[in-house]
């Protein structure tokens, strides 16, 4: 799969408050939580953002609680994929889980501008960037499982996939 | 090679004779919590994959205790949704009204979570419980569904990283201080992917509060999970409470370690973890003046009895400054009935008090205890990130109960001496 987009740049520890605020966790409706999502980091996301944009982010991605939420919002608000230098362990579980594209890359960030275009091919873990110079980078490639988890569409496609196997 | 304590319980719900770091396995797991923010959407994935019965209604606990009592109707219509389920499948553990307290004080304290355990919970602080040497640990929304339909959960197994602290703490040194001090030294992602060990002489000082304080915020360090060996406290404190057996697991002589760090505590000052990151942390004599708006103890990191006599201690005889508002949350309705026994609200509502009931509240920005714009807020809970605990221009430092009750009565952040 590929996806293909402008940029959003975010530093390190970007927490799931930030990415979602708990005042709206009373609802796990996704346009609800889409309409505010990263709105603690940056107020204006949401209107500046088109559907399709890659966020580009320090460490320690969705640092903080365990809500799906902000999967789901940053998913509902169409960003197709996330490429941080790395990831909280719960939103790296939850991301796959759900089937939201998440790559590893400490080289990235510091490669590109904001608003710069990339392409990221999700199956060979390949990133270019539109109008750099040099070679793709190549990122460190899914765990084997994790690319399961993608192919059947998540988890839990992925335990009913495998109980109509047996 | 040996194995750790997180390796053994973990090597010890699957089938495999032996496991290391690295390994991707599939466990069974003892108990699979869920709450009124989580469980709902756990609910939807469980019955959209064709669900229809759980796999064991003793082992999925709901706890609603994080809108309620609920604060709005989309809070109730979610409390709602999981009473029925809860009902139509035959839950043993489900918890709301009167019952409800914050989950990760409520599980050890009613025995549903127990030593050699292995637990998932749809909350991040699920870890609380390695405080009684069980593996527990914080997962999404959609682990918890599928552990609700098949009874296991996938883990990479970690590293872990061994804390030794030595040495008896100063006075007004908590638990609370000495993970504080530790996240401090390692940052927010220190521990990340990793399970954390504490072990040392300091071990023996420590309370059951403490060592929970501790093993809660490990996810504030990144960890996996936070564990500690059991010993006779946590026997006392299990032995009570138990409905079922229970195992003491130990880490093996040459089990292996990802990192070993010597902590002196002898030394150590109570703690605050300045805005908006729980690594920016700052020694008492270190803080300076910062006046404060708003003084908050409770949460699952300090809300249990233990944390409440060290506040009534300090706020007996004494009040709130004027413009401080003091909240206090015992953890559970076992806390609250304990405390008023003991003649705490006595102090407390003396002291100013607002005695809030059992709830996580405030401490995620819920509701009961909101800051606006340009408010500070000490707060005896675990996370000071922007927004935390209302306004995103508002501000949290944490701290332990003492610090928040003398903070409480100085009108700023202040360590008990100072007053
Ligand atoms: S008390 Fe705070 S940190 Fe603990 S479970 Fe509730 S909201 Fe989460």
């Amino acid at each position: 799969m590929i996806s293909k987009g402008n940029t959003w740049k975010f530093g390190n520890n970007i927490d799931t408050d930030a990415i979602i605020p708990a005042r709206y966790l009373n609802t796990s409706d996704p346009k609800v939580l889409a309409a505010h999502c990263m709105e603690d980091a940056d107020p204006d996301f949401m209107k500046k953002m088109t559907r399709g944009d890659i966020i580009v982010a320090g460490e320690n991605f969705g640092c903080g609680s365990s809500r799906e939420h902000a999967p789901i919002a940053l998913k509902a608000a169409g960003i197709s994929c996330i490429i941080a230098k790395s990831f909280a362990r719960i939103f790296y579980r939850n991301a796959f889980n759900m089937g939201l594209p998440i790559f590893e890359s400490n080289d990235l960030w510091d490669l590109i501008s904001e608003g710069q275009e990339v392409e990221v091919d999700t199956d060979t873990g390949t990133i270019i960037i539109s109008g750099g110079a040099g070679e793709p980078l190549t990122v460190a490639p899914i765990p084997p499982f994790m690319q399961e988890l993608i192919r059947d569409g998540g988890l839990m496609k992925h335990i009913a996939a495998k109980k109509k196997s047996v | 090679m040996g194995m750790t304590i997180t390796e053994k319980i973990l090597c010890r719900h699957t089938e495999h004779i032996e496991i290391q770091p690295g390994m991707l396995i599939n466990a069974k797991v003892d108990i699979a919590l869920g709450n009124d923010i989580t469980a709902p959407i756990a609910v939807s994935e469980f019955r959209g994959a064709g669900g229809t019965t759980i796999f064991d209604k003793e082992k999925v606990v709901f706890v609603l205790d994080h809108f309620t009592p609920n604060k709005d109707i989309s809070s109730a219509r979610q409390c709602k949704l999981l009473r029925e389920f809860a009902r139509q499948q035959d839950m043993k553990y489900f918890y709301e009204g009167g019952e409800c307290g914050v989950e990760h004080a409520l599980l050890p304290e009613q025995g549903i979570v127990l030593s050699g355990d292995l637990i998932i919970g749809a909350d991040s602080h699920t870890c609380t419980y390695g405080a009684l040497g069980a593996f527990a640990t914080g997962v999404g929304s959609t682990d918890l569904a599928a552990a609700m339909l098949t009874g296991e959960c996938w883990f990479r197994v970690p590293e872990t990283m061994k804390f030794v602290l030595n040495g008896p703490m100063n006075k007004w040194v908590s638990g609370k201080d000495l993970i504080l001090d530790i996240i401090g030294q390692i940052g927010v992602d220190g521990a990340r992917y990793k399970a954390m060990e504490f072990t040392g002489d300091t071990i023996k000082y420590l309370t059951m509060a403490d060592r929970m304080s501790i093993a809660n915020m490990a996810v504030e360090a990144g960890g996996k999970n936070g564990i500690f060996t059991p010993d006779d406290i946590t026997r006392a404190f299990v032995e009570k409470r138990a409905r079922r057996s229970y195992t003491f697991y130990e880490s093996d002589p040459d089990a292996g370690y990802s990192s070993v760090m010597e902590i002196d505590v002898t030394k150590l000052e109570p703690q605050v973890a300045f805005p908006h990151i729980p690594s920016n942390v700052k020694g008492i004599s270190q803080v300076g003046n910062i006046k404060i708006d708003q003084s908050y103890i409770g949460s699952c990191t300090n809300g249990r009895i233990e944390d409440l006599r060290v506040a009534a201690l300090i706020l007996k005889n004494r009040k709130a400054a004027p413009d401080v508002r003091l909240i206090i949350v015992p953890a559970t309705p076992e806390i609250y009935r304990q405390a008023m026994k003991e003649g705490l609200f006595e102090i407390f509502l003396d002291a100013n008090a607002i005695i809030s009931p059992p709830t996580c509240g405030a401490c995620l920005g819920g509701h009961m205890g909101i800051l606006a714009e340009g408010e500070r807020c000490i707060a005896t809970t675990n996370r000071n990130f922007v927004g935390r605990m209302g306004h995103p221009g508002s501000e949290v430092y944490l701290s332990n109960p003492a610090v928040a009750a003398a903070s409480a009565v100085a009108g700023r952040i202040a360590g008990p001496d100072e007053l």
